[in-house]
C-alpha cells in the first residue's frame, strides 16, 4: 500500500527540486498532447524551449524574454509577498488594468507638454496608485465584511476589463484615430513613453523595476519585520495573533503591495511595449504571474528564474504557432499543466512516499 | 451490584491505545447493558474520547478486545461499527449550512430513500423522541441544540443498539439540556445503550444508571452515580491520591497584576465567554487556576496575552491599564504568556527556533531597530533558550514541529521565561509530558517565583497545582472562583471549587438565579 507520510521537517531538497521535475513532467504530458494534435512532440518542445534562446532566430526572441519576463516578475513578487500571508489575492489582472489606465491617462492629460522628468514620473505614480486603489476593494471588504478576497478579486478583473474596452472606446479615444477604439500611442509621444533603454534588449524600466521589487522583496522577506510577520502570518495565524500582529492590517499591507506592483507592470507596459490603452490591451499577465509565483515557490529568487521560464513559454508558444499551426489554447494548457505539476509534486516537500506491506494488524 | 443483573450488550476488554509518549488507554475494562445509561467519567485527557473513538471504529487498538452482544466486535471503520449498530453523536457536528435538515441526513446515508419519504420518516423519529424538528429547516437557521438533535436523529435512523454521545451537554442552554435529557431516557427504556461521556457530575448523577471513571488512561472506578454524592465521584475522577499541600511560608509581595471585573465574549465558535472575572496576583507567588478544559482556559489567557483586548483599566499591571494593549505592548511592560497549543499557537510549527524566539521576544529582547530584525540577536536568545532549559534539538535552525512535546514546551516556556516577566501567565504548561520535562518546566516557573516575578498557571492537572501554587482558584463556566490559599484546603472543598456546584443549576435546569459568591463559598 502506498501511503504519504508527513516529514519531520520540510524537505529543502525538495523544495528546490519539484519545479524542476514539475517543468519535465509538463514536458512529457505537454508531448503527449502536442503529439495527439499530430504535431511531432519533440519538434514543439524545441521550438518552446530551445529556439528562442539558442535557435537561428534568437537575437529576435532574446528581447522579447526581458518584454515578457518584467511584467510578470514584477507583478509575481506582490503576488508572492500575498500568497506567503495568506492573502490570496487573484485579481492581479485587473490591477494592471487599472494601473496602466490611470498611467496613461495622466501621460494623455500631459500631452503635449514636453517635459518628461515631470510627465514620466507621475505615470509611474499614477499606475502604482491605480493597481493600489483597485486592490484596496477586495482588501477592505474582507477586512470589514469578511468576504472572500479571491473571489471579489478575480470578479474585479471583469469589471476592470470592462472599464478598459469603454476607456477605449471613450474617454482615451485618440482624437486623431480617425474614429479608431484606443488611445493615442505613448510610444510617440517622448515625454511619456517608456522606450527600451539598450536598443534590442527588451530592458525597459519595467524590467528594471522588475529587477528592484526582486531585490527589494528579498530584503523585505529575509530581514524585515514585516517580511517576519508576512511569513508568520502564512505559516501560522494563530501564532501570529500571539506574536501581536494585526490581521487586518497585514491584508491591507499585501493587497496593497500586490495592487501597486501590478499596476506599475500594467503602466510600464502601456508605456512601453503595448504603447496605447486599447481593448486588447492585457494579455493574462496578473494570471500568469501567479503560476510564476508558485513555480518560483514564492522566493524572489526563484520568481526571477521562473519569470523567464515562463516568459519562455509564451515567446516559444508563439512560434509554434505561427511556425507549427500549434493552436493558442494548447499553449494555455501547457502552461497550466505547469502550475498542476508543481502543486502536485509539491506534496513531496512536505511528505514522503512509503510503500509498506497491508498485512499489519 | 443491585440492578445490574441483565447480560452485557458491550463488553470491553484490556483495551490499551498508546501515542506517542503518551498511553491514552491502559488496560481499561467495563461493561455495559442494555436500557442503560452508561457515564463515561473523567478529566480532559482521561482517555475518555480515545476509548469511545475505539468503540466506534475510529481508532484501533493496540491491546484488547471488545464484544458486541456476545459477538467478538473489532470494527475497522465507522462504516464497520454502523453496521453492527453502533452510531455515536460527536461534540462538534458535521452539517451543511446551506442545506436543510433532510439533505443533511440524507447526506449521512449510505442508501438515502427518496426525500419525501425521508423528511416523513424524521418526523416519526423526532415526535416519537420528543425531539422538535422541522426536516425543511435550513441547517444554518437551526440553534446548537436543534443541529444537534439533527446529528441525534441521524444516529436514530439507523436504528442503533448503542448510542455514544461524546459531551452532548457543552454546547447546550438549560432548557435543551432537559429535552435532551427526556429522549434519552425514552431511548433508555426501548433497550438501548446509550455511552455519555461527560465531566459533569451533577449531570451524571441526574441521568446516568452506571458510571464507568477514568484518570490517566485507567479505570479508577465504576459505581452507580445516583448513589454517589458530587464529591465522592469528584475525588474518584480527581484521584484520592492527590497530594495535598503542607502550609507554605511565603510572604506576600505587592500586587503585580490585578483583574477586576473582566467580561469578554470569545472569539472563537463553541467558545466560553469569560463572565466577570476578577483576580490579583502578587510577586513571589504562583496563582493556580483550575477547571476542565474548554471552561474558558484559552480566553482567560487571550486576555492577558493580549490577543483580545478589554477597557484598559479592566486589567491593572501595577497602576498601569493594560487591558487595551497589544500583546508586544504587554511584553514591553512585562506582561508575558504562553499558550497551551505549543504548535500553532505559541509556536509556528514550519519555522525554526530562531524565527520562533522573535516571535514573543521581538520587542522586549531589542530584536528588531528601524523595521529590521537583528537575526543574531534572535538566534542568541534561541541558544540561550535551548543551553539553560536543556532543549534537546540539533541546532537552533531545526523547525518547532520537530521537536518532541517536552522539548519544544520547555523552549515555549523558557523563550518567556529568559525575558525576565514581571508577569508570566501559563496554560497548561505540562500537558502531555513525561514526569521528567514536566517536572523540570515546574522547577523553573517555581523558580521564577522565588526571584519576584507574579505567576499564573492555567492547568487542568490537579496534582500540579497542588504541588507549585500559593493561592488556587478554579475556571467553570467562563467564572472564576475565589482564589483562595492552596495550603489547608480540603479535597472536598476542590471538587466543589472545579464546578459541581454550578453545573447542578445547568443539569437540572433550574430556574435559581446565578449566585455571585464563588461555588466555594457554598460549601454546605
Amino acid at each position: 500500500m502506498i501511503r504519504l507520510e508527513r516529514r519531520p521537517a520540510p524537505s529543502r531538497a525538495w523544495a528546490w527540486a519539484t519545479p524542476l521535475l514539475a517543468v519535465l513532467a509538463t514536458m512529457v504530458a505537454g508531448g503527449l498532447l502536442f503529439a495527439f494534435l499530430g504535431k511531432d512532440p519533440l519538434l514543439v518542445i524545441r521550438t518552446i524551449f530551445w529556439d528562442p534562446v539558442l535557435g537561428e532566430f534568437a537575437f529576435y526572441y532574446r528581447g522579447q524574454l526581458l518584454v515578457k519576463a518584467g511584467p510578470l516578475v514584477l507583478i509575481a513578487i506582490g503576488l508572492s509577498l500575498g500568497f506567503r500571508a495568506g492573502v490570496w489575492n487573484i485579481g492581479a489582472e485587473g490591477q494592471y488594468i487599472m494601473g496602466a489606465i490611470c498611467g496613461a491617462a495622466v501621460g494623455l492629460a500631459f500631452y503635449p507638454l514636453e517635459a518628461r522628468w515631470l510627465v514620466f514620473p507621475m505615470m509611474v505614480l499614477a499606475g502604482g496608485l491605480g493597481g493600489f486603489l483597485w486592490a484596496m476593494i477586495p482588501g477592505i471588504l474582507r477586512t470589514r465584511f469578511n468576504t472572500n478576497e479571491i473571489l471579489v478579486s478575480l470578479l474585479l478583473v471583469y469589471v476592470a476589463e470592462q472599464i478598459l474596452a469603454w476607456m477605449a472606446l471613450g474617454p482615451l479615444r485618440s482624437p486623431d484615430g480617425s474614429g479608431f477604439p484606443g488611445s493615442r500611442n505613448l510610444r510617440h509621444y517622448d515625454a511619456a513613453a517608456n522606450h527600451e533603454l539598450i536598443a534590442g534588449s527588451g530592458m525597459h524600466w519595467g524590467v528594471v523595476a522588475a529587477f528592484i521589487a526582486v531585490i527589494l522583496g528579498h530584503v523585505l522577506l529575509s530581514r524585515h519585520i514585516l517580511g517576519f510577520n508576512i511569513r508568520l502570518a502564512g505559516a501560522s495565524p494563530r501564532a501570529a495573533r500571539f506574536a501581536g500582529v494585526n490581521p487586518g492590517l497585514l491584508v491591507l499591507t499585501c493587497l496593497g503591495m500586490s495592487g501597486a506592483l501590478a499596476g506599475f507592470a500594467g503602466l510600464f507596459e502601456v508605456a512601453g511595449p503595448a504603447g496605447q490603452i486599447n481593448i486588447d490591451f492585457n494579455v493574462g499577465y496578473g494570471f500568469t504571474a501567479i503560476i510564476v509565483a508558485f513555480l518560483g515557490r514564492l522566493h524572489p529568487v526563484g520568481i526571477l528564474l521562473a519569470g523567464f521560464l515562463m516568459a519562455l513559454t509564451y515567446i516559444g508558444g508563439e512560434a509554434a504557432q505561427a511556425t507549427l499551426g500549434v493552436p493558442a489554447a494548447a499553449i494555455q494548457v501547457f502552461q497550466g499543466l505547469l502550475l498542476f505539476f508543481l502543486l502536485a509534486l509539491d506534496v513531496l516537500t512536505n511528505y514522503r512516499i512509503r510503500i509498506d506491506a497491508r498485512a499489519r494488524a | 451490584m443491585a440492578g445490574r443483573v441483565s447480560t452485557p450488550l458491550l463488553e470491553v476488554q484490556g483495551l490499551r491505545k498508546a501515542y506517542p509518549g503518551v498511553v491514552a488507554n491502559d488496560d481499561v475494562s467495563f461493561s455495559a447493558r442494555r436500557g442503560e445509561v452508561h457515564a463515561l467519567l473523567g478529566e480532559n485527557g482521561a482517555g475518555k474520547s480515545t476509548l469511545v473513538k475505539t468503540v466506534y471504529g475510529l481508532l484501533r487498538p493496540d491491546d484488547g478486545r471488545m464484544q458486541l452482544d456476545g459477538r467478538v466486535y473489532a470494527p475497522a471503520s465507522p462504516h464497520d461499527a454502523r453496521q453492527a449498530g453502533v452510531a455515536m453523536v460527536f461534540q462538534h457536528f458535521s452539517l451543511f449550512e446551506a442545506l436543510d435538515v433532510a439533505e443533511n441526513v440524507a447526506l449521512g446515508m449510505e442508501v438515502p430513500p427518496p426525500m419525501r419519504e425521508l423528511a416523513t420518516r424524521i418526523r416519526d423519529v423526532s415526535e416519537t423522541y420528543g425531539l422538535p424538528l422541522d426536516p425543511n429547516r435550513l441547517v444554518g437557521t437551526l440553534s446548537a441544540g436543534e443541529r444537534q438533535r439533527v446529528e441525534i436523529i441521524r444516529c436514530l435512523l439507523q436504528d442503533p443498539q448503542v448510542l455514544i454521545m461524546d459531551e452532548p451537554t457543552s454546547v447546550l442552554t438549560p432548557q435543551e439540556v432537559a429535552i435532551l435529557f427526556e429522549t434519552l431516557k425514552r431511548l433508555r427504556a426501548e433497550g438501548k445503550l446509550i455511552l455519555y461521556i461527560s465531566h459533569k457530575l451533577e449531570e451524571i448523577r441526574a441521568l446516568c444508571d452506571w458510571a464507568t471513571i477514568l484518570r490517566h488512561g485507567k479505570v479508577t472506578g465504576s459505581c452507580d452515580p445516583r448513589q454517589k454524592s458530587a464529591r465522592e465521584l469528584a475525588e474518584t475522577m480527581v484521584g484520592s491520591e492527590l497530594a495535598l499541600p503542607a502550609a507554605r511560608t511565603q510572604d506576600p509581595g505587592e500586587v503585580a497584576l490585578s483583574i477586576a471585573g473582566l467580561t469578554a465574549a470569545s472569539g472563537a465558535a463553541f467558545g466560553t465567554e469569560l463572565k466577570d472575572i476578577s483576580l490579583e496576583v502578587r510577586r513571589g507567588e504562583i496563582l493556580g487556576i483550575g477547571g476542565v478544559a474548554g471552561n474558558g482556559q484559552d480566553e482567560l489567557l487571550a486576555a492577558f496575552s493580549g490577543e483580545s483586548r478589554s477597557a484598559p483599566d479592566s486589567i491593572l499591571l501595577g497602576d498601569i491599564p493594560i487591558g487595551a494593549l497589544g500583546p508586544n505592548e504587554r511584553r514591553a511592560l512585562g506582561v508575558l504568556a504562553a499558550p497551551e497549543e505549543r504548535l500553532g499557537h505559541a509556536t509556528a510549527p514550519d519555522m525554526s527556533l530562531i524565527e520562533n524566539a522573535a516571535l514573543s521576544g521581538r520587542r522586549r529582547m531589542g530584536m528588531v531597530s528601524r523595521g529590521f530584525v537583528n537575526w543574531g540577536k534572535a538566534r542568541a536568545h534561541a541558544e540561550r533558550v535551548i543551553e539553560q532549559f536543556d532543549v534537546r534539538v540539533p541546532a537552533a535552525g531545526s523547525v518547532a514541529r520537530s521537536l518532541s512535546g517536552g522539548n519544544l514546551q520547555k523552549f515555549v516556556i523558557g523563550r518567556e521565561i529568559l525575558q525576565r516577566p514581571d508577569v508570566l501567565v501559563v496554560n497548561q504548561p505540562t500537558w502531555g509530558l513525561d514526569a521528567a520535562a514536566a517536572a523540570a518546566i515546574r522547577q523553573s516557573l517555581l523558580d521564577l517565583a522565588g526571584q519576584g516575578a507574579a505567576v499564573i498557571v492555567i492547568s487542568q492537572d490537579l496534582d500540579e497545582l497542588m504541588e507549585i501554587s500559593t493561592r488556587f482558584s478554579a475556571l467553570n463556566e467562563g467564572r472564576l472562583s475565589k482564589p483562595r490559599d492552596t495550603a489547608g484546603l480540603t479535597l472536598e472543598e476542590i471538587g466543589l471549587m472545579l464546578g459541581g456546584a454550578h453545573d447542578l443549576e445547568i443539569a437540572q435546569g433550574a430556574s435559581r438565579p446565578d449566585r455571585a459568591v464563588g461555588p466555594g463559598e457554598s460549601a454546605p
